[in-house]
């Protein structure tokens, strides 16, 4: 099984620790990814803003860092979401459609792939409220939504249920969005901020001490959010837990 | 001997559906907790020291495009207003899961109900001359508009032919985008709306913000202030059940003088030529039936085959809309009364060309619940005003551009794509896939403006080139400029605003990569 590892552009640049996380949790798997090195980004930032042609560029090289190989893993649902369903500024080949296919995100790799039953070396006690990014729950199907009549489940909630002193939270309005949305959130400044507060305010007020979602990127807004309000709420990229992480 | 009717322990009359009984509103109320009818009630409820006054909508320019993230800023800058606009439609979206969970079989009713549109769409010319054809069977003048200005035309006729001066009218949204009031008030035709909300709208001369319930982003306090400036009430008294029983006081006598009524229709039976509309306080009803003539302007979407197909439509309508269980009135249109006069005037205005949209037409099928407006977490914290448009919410930011695609090319961007309209819209209109496509639609014909798409382009050209990549963001806090996720660049430093930046790390995965050969060399 050849497994190659996507780094997201934003995580490469201000999380290097949930990469690395990533790495040494497939590692304890048995699971040795491959970084190819000339990788950058799946084009999701432009596509966001409509601008298909700006992005067709960057899906090439994507593509031809990650043709050949049976997974390519991304902790990030939001990015497989781009490159699974939106990935479509390249010209659709056989290549680019199996790129499409084969590329997962960490939470989909452990839970449908691997088939994981534990994680005996990690521990976290702590109190956690989950976030769901809305493109991993309502566009690559982590879960069941709010809005469906639906039987309950959660990929990322039964993996961190496997890690022992896990408490999870309930926290209001489980599955809204929580206003980051890419260039939502610069564009329309006013409701993201106001959307990131009330988040961090509903995690606050489920007795949460940490945070933790399978996408860096909503934490980084939700995190700006919770500094600015002075409420003392940690972030955790799932990866983080599961490979071990006690704080 | 009769009893009276069963109480509840509050003294009001038991409702069958207790869950709908509204929840104390703060009103007035007497030492015994009975509610004040409208003549006691002008003691005062206890009120917030000091209003906060309305905000106001987008303000619209001519050459500009709509700034929907002023009005929304401007919104949450009332955060009374915001709060309560914000929990109330949660509190509706809740009310909907309520009903879902009710229903086994939601899911497949969903299913069917986009089905039949779907298959209705399909064959909409058939349906439309079929239902024509019933509808002059039973006696309904028909008549046809291609836009906004001959339906306007079209229904002044009408009023003409029969001298009428004044007209009631219950909730048409077709009616707003073809701007009829303002119309006849320019031809000397009075209009007064039926619909309470509607009517405190029009009152105080703002369009609806919110398909189904119009007045929703209004405190009471609002309302008092519009009542007091139009109808003359007591400023100081903001009881809902006072000005509610204000306005009908001055609005009856004139709906009993009125010369014709109007309707929009919810549903229109192409089998029997029979039309539906739904409302919760009659007002319909009292628009069709007071004067002696009813015209229904209907839109051509509003098509369903037969009258079996009906019963999908009412159990999902207003369970999606305000989570009951059905409108309290379902009324049925069948033909003028005995010495009146029905006429409907079917209205395209765009529909046809949406229709031939691959991407689009699917927008066809909505209709009108308001579900994805109470869900959308961006409606909610900006009131529907914001939009500057006849639509707002979600499925106004796919609606609007195709009437004023340069006015409304921002719409699209004022959504965090987060999905969960299209997943509460009863008829499955794939909505946030169709604001992506509209995101699509406008960078193609450069109308997302030029400052966004020459970042796109640069982020576009660096992201494309690894060595231009790992030079742009090697030095840590010069990542921030690049990375378009956050385009904090200038001139567009919008991200801290409200939030602190992300600290810059001191290295990046790819450069820790490289040291330590993925971790395999221990770090010095
Ligand atoms: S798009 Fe769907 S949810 Fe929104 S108003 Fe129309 S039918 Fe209702």
């Amino acid at each position: 099984m050849r497994v190659a590892l996507f780094v997201p552009c934003y995580m490469d640049a201000f999380e290097p620790e949930v990469g690395i996380a990533t790495l040494n949790l497939l590692r304890r798997f048995g699971v040795d990814p491959e970084y190819p090195f000339d990788q950058t980004c799946c084009g999701q930032p432009m596509v966001n803003s409509g601008c298909h042609d700006e992005a067709k560029a960057t899906e090439e090289l994507f593509v031809r860092n990650f043709t050949g190989f049976d997974h390519i893993v991304v902790p990030s649902g939001s990015c497989v979401h781009q490159i699974r369903c939106h990935m479509t500024a390249v010209e659709q080949t056989e290549a680019v459609q199996q790129v499409r296919q084969r590329t997962c995100d960490l939470v989909e790799f452990l839970h449908d792939v691997l088939k994981v039953d534990g994680f005996p070396w990690a521990e976290f006690s702590h109190k956690v409220s989950y976030h769901n990014n809305c493109n991993a729950l309502r566009g690559i199907f982590h879960g069941s939504m709010s809005e469906r009549r639906e039987a309950s489940y959660s990929k990322p909630l039964s993996l961190l249920r496997m890690v022992k002193g896990v408490t999870l939270v309930e926290k209001a309005r489980p599955d809204e969005c929580c206003g980051f949305g890419g260039a939502f959130s610069v564009f329309e400044p006013a409701v993201s901020v106001k959307m990131g507060q009330d988040k961090v305010r509903d995690h606050a007020a489920a007795g949460a001490d940490y945070v933790v979602s399978a996408d860096s990127s909503c934490m980084l807004h939700q995190k700006g959010c919770a500094d600015r309000l002075g409420l003392p709420l940690r972030f955790r990229h799932i990866a983080q837990i599961l490979n071990g992480d006690r704080a | 001997m009769s009893e009276g009717p069963r109480l509840d322990s509050d003294g009001l009359p038991a409702l069958l559906h207790r869950e709908l009984r509204a929840g104390d509103d703060g009103g007035a109320r007497d030492s015994l907790g009975g509610r004040l009818t409208h003549g006691e009630a002008t003691s005062r409820p206890l009120r917030p020291p000091t209003p906060e006054p309305q905000p106001r909508g987008a303000v619209l320019h001519r050459h500009r495009p709509v700034d929907h993230d002023e009005a929304a800023q401007r919104f949450i800058d009332a955060p009374r207003h915001e709060k309560m606009h914000d929990e109330r439609l949660w509190d509706l979206r809740q009310k909907r899961d309520r009903q879902m969970h009710a229903i086994p079989e939601w899911e497949a009713l969903r299913d069917l109900a986009s089905t039949v549109k779907q298959h209705t769409l399909a064959h909409l010319d058939e349906y439309l001359e079929q239902f024509e054809a019933q509808a002059v069977a039973n006696g309904i003048h028909v008549h046809w508009a291609r836009d906004g200005a001959e339906h306007n035309t079209v229904v002044h006729g009408i009023l003409a032919d029969h001298g009428a001066r004044r007209l009631i009218k219950s909730k048409s949204m077709l009616t707003e985008e073809t701007g009829l009031r303002h119309y006849l008030a320019g031809v000397g035709i009075e209009v007064v709306e039926t619909d309470l909300g509607e009517r405190i709208q029009q009152l105080d001369d703002e369009a609806p913000s919110h398909i189904v319930v119009p007045a929703v982003h209004k405190l009471r306090s609002d309302v008092a202030e519009v009542f007091a400036r139009t109808l003359g009430t007591d400023p100081g008294n903001d009881d809902v059940h006072y000005l509610a029983e204000q306005q009908r006081e001055k609005t009856r006598p004139v709906i009993l003088e009125a010369d014709a009524g109007m309707t929009g229709a919810n549903f229109a039976v192409a089998e029997t030529g029979t039309f539906v509309v739904c409302t919760n306080e009659g007002n319909a009803d009292l628009s069709a039936n007071v004067p002696p003539l009813h015209i229904a302007s209907i839109g051509i979407e509003k098509l369903i085959p037969r009258i079996a197909d009906l019963g999908v439509f009412i159990r999902l309508l207003s369970r999606s809309a305000l989570g009951s269980p059905i409108t309290q009135y379902t009324s049925h249109f069948r033909g003028p009364r005995h010495g009146g006069e029905m006429h409907v005037v079917l209205v395209d205005n765009g529909r046809s060309a949406r229709l031939g949209e691959p991407q689009f037409w699917q927008s066809l099928k909505c209709i009108r619940c308001g579900a994805c407006m109470n869900t959308c977490p961006v409606y909610r914290r900006s009131g529907g005003l914001s939009y500057g448009a006849t639509y707002s919410g979600p499925i106004g930011l796919i609606l609007d551009p195709t009437f004023d695609r340069r006015r409304y090319s921002t719409l699209p961007f004022a959504s965090t794509l987060n999905g969960s309209c299209t997943n509460v819209c009863p008829v499955k209109i794939n909505i946030h896939e169709q604001i992506f496509a509209w995101r699509k639609v406008l960078a193609k014909s450069h109308d997302i403006g030029t400052a966004k798409q020459g970042l796109m382009k640069a982020a576009g050209a660096i992201l494309a080139h690894p060595a231009l990549y790992r030079a742009a963001i090697a030095a840590a806090d010069s990542a921030l400029k690049v990375l378009p996720a956050f385009l904090v660049a200038n001139p567009l430093n919008s991200w801290t605003r409200g939030r602190d930046m992300p600290a810059p790390p001191r290295e990046t995965f790819h450069q820790w990569h490289h040291r330590t050969d993925g971790g395999r060399k221990q770090a010095p």
